[in-house]
């Protein structure tokens, strides 16, 4: 995997910023404003997640960056390239909510697909070992497994492995653990924080988990609702190496009540 | 009555071990009564058993009520044909045989090319799709004679009207199999910069698959439908116009017998294709995306 970097000090590198960016939908019922003047940079290797009510259009941003959603106005970067041009050269992967795994492909051939199509023949060269993938993720000796012979959680895990085969600089992930329990959303929490220190990859979190949004980040982008815009960057203060147990801190607790107000309609 | 429930373990007396090496048995009761409902006299001998009542009710009834052979023949007076007439039946087996496969394996083509084409092309889909459901509303019945005028007396008309007669279930089944994809799935395909191209060999072909063969067993017995009914119209081979002989003939053994020689090679077509599905379809078709 890549090789870790110093998360403290010296200037790091802009992975994703956007200015000023507006998104409209046509709709019947007329024009739909789901976000306006959105402005905000995201360090590199720096792990943002992003949190806000239902329809403040928290996807939306993540699918606009990931060019599945044309911007109306402004503009996004992708380590200063446009999101169609990052798409191109792979610099993102996106993970959704649903693992959108292939159902007759075993665990390591979905994470082979990516290498498949698209420009395969220009990332074949630097992609990640598919095997090393899945044993990243926890998945060691499942890699013949059938996505129906394994749990949600399980597939999800998968579906990251999938995601980083190409070695991307920046993940997207669009509430993947909202369909899980508790208790493998706990366990998925832990493990992504593992993966984001041991690949130093730049990560963008969408969920409407407030506990998640707080233990999962560096720094919280909250949004606020019709039209979405960006109520606060919030960073959050807590040790690097943090193990789930910090949730139960009263420093934990002080940020989540803060991210909660943050939530309330103004 | 809260007594019992101190020993819950035990609550089913019956299947409690008495000796040291009873407890292997239990669990082998267990084992044989699964084994029993996999065994083929489980699963198929109810159907069996009701066939073989049907039968003898159908020789019964036209024994008790003395009805001649020429209106209905006996179970015995159609198995005589099977072995006295056995090479009639079988030279006119081949040639609806070769019709239906080929009729299947054309018709089919057809409509899988056509349902990738449409689901590429919006224009070609409202072109062509209305068109599509117009000919199947035709009774086959009634395009047959046309088809023998404009193809003749051979082989032709008969693989057309069995290729037309599966077409359709297969269009419409390929087209919504293809489009059978979650919205997810295909916005996967574009942050990883797929083509058209990829994305159908890559997702919607083997997505389609499970309804692609819901289409498939009902064309395999369709298939021989539309041969048969190609062969009444001017034929003198072939199951079909043995039938006609047989009919007009008052030969009436010899109709049954053809009859079933046909829906035996319908059963043998169907089970075929659900032979190959099984093969291909190991992945659970019910979570796809």
């Amino acid at each position: 995997m890549a090789a870790a970097r110093s998360r403290s000090g010296s200037a790091a590198a802009t992975a994703i910023s956007a200015r000023d960016v507006a998104v409209r939908f046509e709709t019947e019922a007329g024009q739909v404003t789901a976000l306006e003047d959105v402005s905000f940079d995201v360090e590199a290797g720096s792990i943002v997640t992003m949190l806000g009510p239902s329809g403040c259009g928290k996807s939306t941003l993540l699918r606009a960056i990931a060019d599945l959603v044309e911007i109306s106005e402004g503009g996004i970067q992708v380590f200063g390239r446009r999101p169609e041009d990052a798409r191109r050269a792979r610099d993102f992967a996106f993970v959704f909510q649903d693992s959108t795994l292939l159902p007759w492909r075993s665990a390591i051939e979905n994470v082979r697909l990516p290498l498949e199509v698209g420009q395969a023949g220009v990332t074949v060269e630097q992609h990640a070992e598919p095997e090393e993938l899945l044993a990243l993720v926890g998945l060691q000796g499942r890699e013949n497994a059938l996505p129906h012979e394994l749990s949600g959680g399980m597939r999800q895990r998968v579906a990251i492995a999938r995601a980083l085969v190409c070695r991307p600089r920046v993940l997207l992930m669009d509430e993947p653990f909202g369909a899980l329990d508790e208790i493998n959303r706990d366990n998925l929490n832990e493990e992504l924080r593992r993966i984001w220190e041991e690949t130093g990859i730049t990560i963008m979190f969408v969920t409407h988990s407030i506990p998640e949004a707080a233990y999962l980040g560096q720094k919280v982008l909250v949004l606020s609702a019709h039209p979405g815009r960006v109520r606060e960057f919030v960073e959050i203060d807590l040790p690097i190496d943090r193990k789930l147990a910090v949730r139960d801190t009263v420093e934990f607790i002080k940020i989540t009540a803060r991210l909660r107000k943050l939530l309330e309609p103004v | 009555m809260a007594i019992d429930q101190t020993r819950p373990n035990q609550s089913r007396p019956d299947a409690m071990p008495t000796d040291p090496a009873a407890g292997a048995g239990v669990k082998s009761d267990a084992q044989r009564e699964r084994e029993r409902r996999k065994s083929f006299l489980y699963q198929r001998g109810p159907a069996i058993a009701v066939s073989v009542g049907l039968v003898a009710l159908w020789w019964g009834v036209v024994v008790v009520f003395g009805i001649p052979t020429y209106i209905a023949p006996t179970p015995a007076d159609v198995f005589a044909v099977f072995v006295e007439q056995g090479d009639v039946l079988w030279i006119n087996f081949w040639p609806t045989l070769l019709e239906a496969i080929s009729g299947f394996i054309i018709g089919n083509l057809v409509a899988v090319i056509l349902a990738i084409w449409f689901v590429h092309s919006q224009l070609a889909e409202r072109s062509f799709y209305p068109i599509a459901v117009f000919i199947n509303t035709i009774p086959i019945i009634a395009i047959a004679p046309i088809l023998v005028l404009l193809l003749g007396n051979g082989y032709a008309p008969k693989i057309v009207i069995a290729a037309l007669i599966c077409f359709f279930p297969t269009l419409v089944n390929m087209v919504r199999g293809l489009k059978a994809v979650s919205p997810q799935m295909l916005e996967l395909m574009r942050v990883l910069s797929a083509n058209d191209r990829e994305v159908l060999l890559k997702v919607r072909l083997q997505s389609s698959l499970p309804f692609l063969f819901a289409a498939l067993k009902i064309a395999s017995t369709t298939s021989v439908i539309g041969a048969i009914v190609g062969e009444w119209i001017g034929s003198n081979y072939g199951l079909g116009s043995l039938i006609i002989e047989a009919t007009y003939n008052f030969r009436s053994p010899l109709l049954y017998a053809t009859v079933i020689l046909g829906a035996g090679m319908a059963v043998m077509a169907f089970g075929l294709t659900t032979f190959a599905e099984r093969r291909l379809l190991t992945w659970k078709p019910s979570d796809v995306f």
